[in-house]
């Protein structure tokens, strides 16, 4: 993946097809600490605890359609390759939650990208999914919630 | 930062939502772009962009347009599966913005397939 967008979509893809219904996305930026957090929760159908500890093995995947599953896996090396990490806690029935940290200013920290690409994708091709988006950046708050932009929701 | 400012999305999603919510009438067909990691990675954003671009613009209301997961052939993604009524899906691989556009207006609008692109005919199934 080139950049943060793209993992985020990537990993929010994951909660659409574990049935999430709603979906929060967090993001902090924080250049006073020199941190960058993305946090991606959802309501979806969970993992137990025997799927969750193969869920970060890039040669683990549900799917059958081929042997590996390397999205988390792909976002996780991210984190460490600019001196970050990524924890998921997730519970069956419940949800699923992914933090990703990075040092902001690192060297190999990937960009931001095109985050409202990422998000108008992702509303308009999953109408009945509710998005919610916070960027905090330096102090500065951004809000979008994807509740109320259709007719019926 | 963002490209596209909230209200710009917000407009753009008050227009394109009448092909989304349009399930119940007429739908003469349905394009899949599949975002799996391995379509993600190879740009199924863009494809699908494009598409929703596209189909803003020349107010196309009658062809459903959704997402799915890997369908097990990454290496020819970014890939879209066509499927036009009365007719077997089509898949189309190693797609760019230029020839989603192609495919749009030939298959798609015209009702003919973009041979050179096709990857497969038929229904897929999981292995």
């Amino acid at each position: 993946m080139e950049d943060m967008s793209l993992h985020i979509l990537d990993i929010v893809e994951n909660s659409i097809r574990a049935g999430a219904k709603e979906v929060h996305i967090r993001i902090n930026e924080d250049a006073a600490a020199d941190r960058l957090e993305i946090e991606i929760g959802d309501d979806g159908a969970g993992m137990d605890r025997a799927t969750l500890e193969k869920a970060l093995d890039p040669f683990y995947t549900t799917k059958s359609v081929r042997k590996v599953g390397l999205g988390l896996s792909m976002f996780r090396e991210a984190a460490r390759a600019a001196g970050g990490d990524l924890v998921i806690q997730s519970q069956t029935g419940k949800g699923t939650w992914v933090k990703a940290t990075f040092q902001h200013s690192h060297i190999d920290r990937q960009p931001m990208g095109d985050l409202a690409k990422t998000l108008e994708v992702l509303t308009i091709t999953n109408p009945d999914v509710r998005f919610r988006y916070y960027h905090r950046e330096d102090g500065k708050e951004h809000h979008f919630d994807s509740n109320g932009l259709y007719p019926e929701s | 930062m963002p490209k596209l400012t909230i209200e710009e999305l917000r407009k753009k999603r008050e227009s394109t939502k009448k092909s989304i919510y349009l399930r119940e009438g007429n739908f003469k067909g349905k394009v899949t772009v599949h975002m799996g990691t391995c379509g993600i990675a190879a740009g199924a954003r863009e494809i699908m962009s494009t598409f929703l671009d596209e189909f803003d613009d020349r107010e196309i209301t009658d062809i459903m347009l959704t997402s799915s997961g890997c369908a097990g052939l990454c290496s020819e993604e970014p890939m879209v599966t066509i499927e036009m009524e009365d007719h077997a899906p089509v898949k189309y691989g190693k797609l760019n913005p230029e020839k989603t556009k192609k495919i749009l207006n030939e298959h798609i609008i015209e009702g003919n397939m973009v041979e050179e692109y096709i990857l497969g005919i038929g229904s897929e199934r999981a292995g």
